[in-house]
């Protein structure tokens, strides 16, 4: 100690009440730090709870009722000689029949009345064109009905729709309402006699897009990013590992592996649109791959996921403690048993949980993929890696901007999906770091 | 590490047997404000043809066209929507990458709305109190003078003391280069010591950045919430996200006439363009489903006055136009040059 003022005062002996009092007043002050420092992390947690609670509530809010869907419970009759004339139940001949036809007659045969032809349209728009491809496809599956009398649950159209959930009030002049006073009219004589239901939106989770709200499904979407991802896990964790390995574990340390090691942080944080623009000119342009695929989008998205994953493996292949691999060296083991059965089985949980973040980032991700096409209207769910595609956030992208007022629920719907998938995903990412963790 | 390098290899076969094969599904690509009404063609194609349904791209008209006259081959797209006519410098472009063939088919007419909520004042405005309330530079006392007016009623007495708040579509959207070029170009014209000033055609493009004029991006249902949640703003988009929204919003009128379908489709409505799509002839024997994919398009059950584009809020063009654009489509002429 030297001798400072403070120490000084100290020496000349204060009053013991004093220091008494020093000391006591310090600890106040350092227990109202932690009490003050605990507020604020306190206070970070509330005001993250609320953002994501606001948000969520917002989503579900506004996405939930897209889960359901108004249906009309039609009975048509199939005569023979509108379907088949010829009765030789040709299949080109009755997919090319005019089911149309049928499906209006029978939404005459309801409202025998409506006889002006601007009346007639009208009638005819309460259900979605879908229900003459429903009907059209159930006499494919099974000819043997024509001739019958069906009873068929036909999507109703989407204003209508929307009408029934309330996102359309009737209090609004008939003029600026997309569903008129005499649509609304029917629509209660419908009621009366208890032929609109509502069910459960099967069609959203099965089919792919469609320019009619009641029609479009995330289905496509769905298989798109399946196919993407794939593409990328079998392209990046790979080649990541062998990267993390060979820089750790073999890789001299000099200038080059230092300017190596550089250039992959660095990697790690190039906007994403850069990625698809090297998609476009190496994958596209040079190689000639075919536009619109997940096999093009996996391959942009694993350039972009692999740093991610390099340094994730990196770190938790440092992180195996040294003893483990002197006393595997010690025992006689190459470099390579080393590695292969010692660090790496050890390392794998935080490789894991590196690789699982570094795809949920890629499964969210948009930009790269607006330069390879796969922001397009693609109706055909994907067969393969080389079918045209799109992936989920671009389908909340697509919709989002889609002038039906339908589509805003179905918007949230979509993200309310890829926000499941993200949840699924990051859940197996804590699974396998639970059950592969080793304590020592 | 064995399955996995059977695993790469497997990709790379089928990425090689993939770029391998013909293509046999059309693509479209081009403007996102004619993709509404492709799509929905598309669709109908797709369920109603055993062809594949097409796969449309929204790229922008300059995007598209660019994509267009890349060239002749598999790889290139075969159709590219615009919201405007294809400019001499692509078709230059085209020429140069041996795309020769080259038909134009005007498809209809969109409006363009400056709409605001229906809790606010329904306003009717000429097209130079447009140029005024939104021009980067005005003349004022025979100079041009940056734009002084923050409120309505200093453009015009008749109009109400509100702020001037507009919200647009960014520089990159067909909707503004419409915008502008029918509106601002328009107004400039009537504005009285414009002219003298150097102020005409592309010079009276250039709106204010001072904060009135806002850019909100290229999605128009945003536009549409954001009127919705200020009642003093305006908003300026296509005119079928007013026919989805009339519940929301009200439709400024002007030069005194409402923007409505029977007024789009006669031409009163001022701010009106015309959309088009563009066909590569040379495609049309090797990509299966292309003439097929115009009839559908050309036939009166979609772009008709009672068809389902017009559902979708297209405004048709008169009977005469259709019938030409129509016999084009089916002959495949090449009208562009």
């Amino acid at each position: 100690m030297s001798d400072t003022a403070g120490t000084g005062t100290v020496k000349t002996g204060l009053p013991r009440k004093n220091i008494n009092e020093v000391v006591s007043a310090g600890i106040r002050r350092r227990y109202a730090a932690e009490r003050r420092f605990r507020a604020y992390g306190l206070a970070a947690i509330g005001f993250a709870i609320f953002a994501l609670t606001t948000l969520l509530v917002t989503i579900v809010g506004t996405g939930y009722s897209a889960f359901t869907q108004t249906m009309l419970e039609l009975e048509i009759t199939l005569y023979p000689q509108d379907i088949d004339p010829e009765g030789n139940r040709d299949p080109k001949v009755l997919s090319t029949a005019n089911y149309q036809a049928l499906v209006r007659q029978s939404l005459r045969d309801l409202f025998p009345e409506v006889t002006t032809r601007q009346e007639r349209r009208r009638l005819n728009g309460l259900v979605s064109d879908g229900a003459t491809f429903q009907v059209r496809r159930a006499v494919l599956d099974d000819p043997s009905i024509i001739g019958q009398r069906i009873s068929i649950l036909v999507p109703m159209s989407d204003d209508i729709d929307q009408f029934m959930k309330g996102h359309i009030s009737a209090e609004v002049p008939e003029s600026d309402r997309r569903v008129s006073d005499q649509e609304i009219a029917w629509l209660e004589r419908l009621q009366d006699r208890n032929l609109v239901h509502r069910t459960f939106n099967w069609t959203f989770f099965t089919s792919g897009d469609s320019r009619e709200p009641e029609l479009a499904g995330i289905w496509g979407a769905l298989v798109g990013s399946l196919l993407t991802m794939s593409v990328t896990l079998a392209l990046a964790f790979p080649l990541a590992v062998a990267t993390a390995i060979y820089l750790e574990e073999f890789a001299p340390k000099n200038r080059w592996t230092d300017l190596i090691e550089v250039n992959i942080n660095n990697l790690a944080a190039v906007p994403s649109i850069v990625f698809g623009l090297l998609g476009l000119a190496v994958f596209l342009n040079f190689f000639g791959l075919p536009r619109s695929a997940p096999l093009v989008g996996g391959m942009v998205l694993a350039l972009m996921t692999l740093p991610t994953i390099i340094i994730a493996a990196r770190a938790s292949i440092k992180a195996v403690p040294p003893w483990i691999r002197e006393a595997a060296l010690g025992l006689g083991a190459s470099r390579m048993q080393v590695v292969f059965q010692h660090t790496l089985p050890l390392a794998m949980p935080g490789i894991l949980t590196g690789t699982i973040i570094g795809m949920a980032q890629a499964l969210g991700e948009t930009a790269p993929l607006l330069m390879i096409g796969m922001i397009a209207f693609i109706v055909d769910i994907p067969q393969g890696v080389t079918d045209p595609a799109t992936v989920l956030p671009v389908q909340v992208f697509l919709w989002s901007d889609a002038p039906e007022r339908a589509f805003v629920e179905r918007t949230s719907a979509a993200i309310m999906v890829l926000l499941s998938f993200l949840i699924v995903m990051n859940a197996f990412a804590i699974y396998l770091r639970k059950r592969f963790e080793r304590r020592w | 590490m064995i399955k996995k390098t059977l695993a790469l290899a497997a990709i790379a076969t089928v990425a090689v047997a993939g770029s391998a094969d013909a293509r046999d599904q059309i693509r479209i690509v081009g403007s996102s404000t004619v993709y509404p009404f492709a799509t929905t063609v598309a669709e109908q194609f797709g369920k109603t043809t055993d062809f594949k349904t097409p796969v449309i791209e929204s790229t922008g008209s300059g995007g598209g066209l660019k994509l267009f006259c890349a060239g002749v081959g598999i790889e290139h797209p075969d159709v590219t929507n615009a919201s405007r006519a294809i400019k001499s410098s692509e078709i230059e472009t085209c020429k140069k990458n041996g795309v020769t063939n080259i038909t134009e088919v005007k498809i209809g007419y969109d409006g363009i709305v400056v709409a605001n909520s229906k809790a606010g004042p329904r306003m009717e405005l000429t097209l130079d109190q447009l140029f005024l309330a939104l021009a980067k530079q005005v003349p004022q006392g025979g100079k041009l003078v940056d734009n002084p007016y923050a409120n309505w009623n200093e453009i015009d007495s008749s109009l109400p003391n509100a702020k001037i708040e507009v919200l647009g579509p960014p520089p990159t959207s067909g909707t503004r280069d419409a915008f502008v070029e029918l509106a601002m170009e328009g107004g400039c014209k009537k504005v009285e010591g414009a002219k003298d000033l150097g102020l005409e055609k592309k010079a009276c493009h250039a709106i204010r950045e001072d904060g009135a004029f806002v850019e909100a991006g290229e999605n128009d249902v945003l536009i549409v919430r954001k009127l919705e949640a200020n009642p003093n703003a305006f908003g300026i988009f296509g005119y079928s996200f007013l026919d989805q929204n009339l519940d929301k919003v009200q439709g400024t009128l002007v030069t005194g006439v409402e923007p409505t379908f029977e007024n789009i489709a006669s031409g009163d409505y001022p701010i009106s363009r015309s959309l088009y799509f563009y066909v590569k002839g040379a495609h049309a024997g090797t990509i299966p489903g292309i003439k097929e994919y115009l009839a559908e398009f050309t036939s009166e059950k979609a772009w008709g006055p009672e068809g389902y584009l017009a559902d979708k809020g297209l405004v048709p063009m008169p009977d005469a136009e259709r019938e030409q654009y129509r016999a084009d489509a089916a002959n495949l002429t090449t009208n562009v040059e």
